[in-house]
């Protein structure tokens, strides 16, 4: 098996579905002959030609609209937004048009499409170019949103997506795109929308996590195994955030009776206060301890200060003492 | 800068442009006559009904049925019909059946769209005529993207995107013209410019002459047309589809019309606009006109119309009873389903817990 970072997985996702079905088309801002700006679209222009890997006018409003027109005929669009900062302009024909489309028309007209999009701080990218809008689009009934947090799943989260029967959010974790990296299998596989999975086992706390921050959260759990008084945490990445799995979250819960919840996102109407919610109307009384949530502050993401923004294995270790010394 | 308006007749229906008269057989004019005829009577009950309270809602194209009729007679069925919440005569010119028409209006059991859609979104696969959002020029982006997609399977469908003079003052608008000649995509952007954005005039929408002109910014044909010559709007889409399937591109076309009632049921115009207006426009009306022209043509005789007045006057009767006898609501499930393709569990579980609390409470009342 060949080892990849993020971006080299989702090329190659991208790559091999535009072999197999001559339906995806792939358009956005720098996409063709560079590439894109994070070079996830390398060699595609090449390969399939101007037509299936379109460099558009600057304006996401019209890749999203025009993308849903695409999918209405039959197409299959993957769309890139450079930035999930830049989403803003095409989130009325998001929330409005193609998350509703099967709804609306009474199930004539479905617009499966994937919005691939970079995500996370972390990269000295300031304000608009570090945010977590996961949880503006996980708010929109009619959208999945998909975010994997290693190579092996963003390729086989990418394939399982284009192929859905629904618009799919996927977003990328910039800061590990190059970072994470793993041998990835060679070929065609796909990894269901909607299963978590358990990248530590533990009993002590369970946290949850996805994209970057499950790495953070790893780095915690190593230096939490080598503290005097060990943590044994579960780390589960959550890797699809709508429909999420919940079953695998309340299993864990069960086992462990403590939770923290991360994620770089502003807290206040974060996702983690979804989880949080669910847990407790689900399994209060298997709880040791209020659940916790370590994340980004509710505050716009800072420049220069984003590593006191972001949540890091030290934050992540102090709210794993409270839970477990409640 | 001038554009010519396009016109094949006068207000009196004679024929001013012989070179751009649609070369229709007596029973292609006569399917374009009573389509007019029959919407502009549909939109005449709806507002009764409304006004009765059997309604709740409707949006009515009196003046304007030119604008959407002359497209689909131009059109085929596999070319795409975007429409606003105005142009459902389009979707009755390809076949859309009456019945269906008011079981959407009601949003009861056999509303085609499950009851999810206030009145006039109508949505009708099997003719090609894309479901309709209120947001206001919202699915522009999506002709052109259709237009996009024919194109790059080689196929010579075009598409269609209908729109008011308010609409063009959205960003999607411009943004769509934009890709629209980028990509050379055989789109048909149509600017209904009926003077009027609920109240607010065209002259705030835009100091410019022209509506059509706005083409010229984004590498288009612009076309000004006389919205209320159903043989101009003919021609006119006519000629844009063909450029389109020829590889040509998009056409913007500016049809100039007039809203002669009000935006909708819930709105009076009396409060924001001079009674004259709507009544000046009353002498260019396009019913009389293209009628006009057919009898001069020999293509039509009063009792043919007289009849024809008959049978829509049954047939909308037949639709009102039918859709009043169909159950009110959609079964509850519907309202969880076509969110996905396949409920997922949390939806599933709020389905559960509606089913409990209704079970317990009983079923709400209000419709």
């Amino acid at each position: 098996m060949p080892e990849m970072n993020i971006i080299q997985a989702v090329n190659d996702a991208l790559r091999i579905e535009m072999r197999r079905d001559p339906r995806v088309v792939v358009l956005g801002e720098d996409v063709g002959r560079f590439g894109g700006v994070f070079r996830a679209t390398t060699g595609l222009y090449e390969e399939f030609g101007g037509e299936r890997c379109i460099d558009t006018p600057l304006a996401e409003s019209g890749i999203v609209g025009t993308a849903i027109g695409m999918a209405l005929y039959g197409l299959r669009p993957v769309p890139e937004i450079q930035f999930a900062d830049f989403i803003y302009p095409a989130y009325d024909q998001i929330v409005n048009e193609l998350a509703k489309m099967r709804y609306r028309s009474g199930g004539q007209y479905p617009a499966p499409l994937v919005i691939r999009t970079p995500v996370g701080g972390g990269i000295k990218g300031g304000h608009y170019h570090s945010q977590s809008p996961e949880a503006l689009f996980i708010h929109v009934p009619g959208l999945k949103v998909v975010i994997p947090s290693n190579p092996i799943d963003a390729k086989g989260l990418l394939l399982a997506s284009i192929r859905d029967e629904d618009p799919v959010i996927f977003m990328e974790p910039k800061r590990v795109y190059r970072a994470a990296r793993g041998d990835v299998p060679e070929g065609d596989y796909t990894i269901p929308i909607g299963e978590a999975k358990i990248v530590r086992e533990g009993r002590q706390v369970t946290i949850l996590a996805w994209g970057a921050m499950v790495h953070t959260c790893l780095e915690a759990a190593e230096k939490a195994s080598t503290l005097d008084g060990r943590y044994d945490l579960e780390i589960i990445d959550l890797r699809t955030l709508l429909p999420f799995d919940v079953d695998a979250i309340l299993t864990s819960v069960k086992k462990t009776g403590r939770v923290v919840i991360v994620h770089e996102a502003p807290r206040t109407c974060g996702f983690g206060a979804e989880l949080a919610a669910t847990i407790q109307e689900r399994a209060l009384l298997q709880l040791q301890a209020p659940i916790l949530r370590v994340t980004g502050f509710d505050t716009p993401f800072p420049y220069t200060l984003e590593h006191e923004y972001l949540p890091d294995a030290n934050r992540i270790l102090d709210a794993v003492a409270r839970v477990v010394n409640f | 800068m001038k554009l010519e308006v396009i016109r094949v007749i006068d207000d009196d229906g004679k024929v001013i442009h012989p070179e751009r008269e649609p070369r229709l057989t007596g029973d292609a004019h006569r399917k374009v006559l009573h389509a007019l005829i029959r919407i502009r009577m549909v939109d005449e009950r709806m507002l009764r009904l409304q006004r009765q309270g059997r309604l709740g809602f409707y949006v009515s194209t009196t003046g304007e049925e030119a604008t959407h009729i002359g497209a689909a007679a131009a059109l085929r069925v596999s070319d795409w019909f975007y429409s606003a919440y105005r142009e459902v005569g389009a979707a009755l010119y390809r076949g859309y059946a009456l019945r269906t028409f008011m079981c959407q209006l009601f949003g009861n059991a056999e509303d085609p769209v499950k009851g999810r859609q206030m009145p006039v979104h109508h949505s009708v696969r099997d003719l090609n005529f894309v479901t309709v959002a209120s947001p206001v020029a919202t699915q522009i982006p999506h002709a052109v993207g259709t237009a996009w997609a024919a194109k790059l399977q080689r196929k010579d469908d075009v598409a269609v995107a209908f729109f008011g003079d308010g609409g063009t003052s959205t960003p999607i608008f411009h943004t769509s013209c934009l890709f629209a000649g980028v990509f050379k995509v055989p789109a048909i952007i149509v600017c209904r410019n009926n003077g009027w954005a609920i109240s607010v005039p065209r002259s705030v929408q835009t100091v410019t002459p022209t509506f059509a002109q706005k083409a010229i910014a984004y590498g288009l044909p612009g076309v000004l047309v006389d919205g209320n010559d159903v043989l101009a709007m003919i021609h006119t889409v006519a000629e844009a589809a063909a450029r389109g399937r020829r590889g040509e591109g998009a056409t913007l076309i500016e049809a100039r019309t007039y809203r002669r009632g009000a935006h909708s049921s819930s709105d009076d115009p009396s409060v924001y606009r001079d009674a004259d207006e709507p009544r000046e426009w009353e002498t260019r009306d396009p019913i009389d006109r293209y009628r006009k022209y057919l009898t001069h043509k020999g293509e039509l005789t009063a009792d043919v119309e007289a009849r024809w007045r008959h049978e829509i006057t049954e047939e909308i009767t037949d639709a009102i009873r039918y859709a009043e006898s169909v159950p009110p609501k959609p079964p509850l499930r519907t309202m969880f389903e076509d969110v996905y393709a396949e409920v997922p569990w949390h939806l599933e579980e709020q389905f559960h817990e509606l089913e409990e609390h209704l079970r317990r409470h009983g079923a709400k009342s209000g419709h």
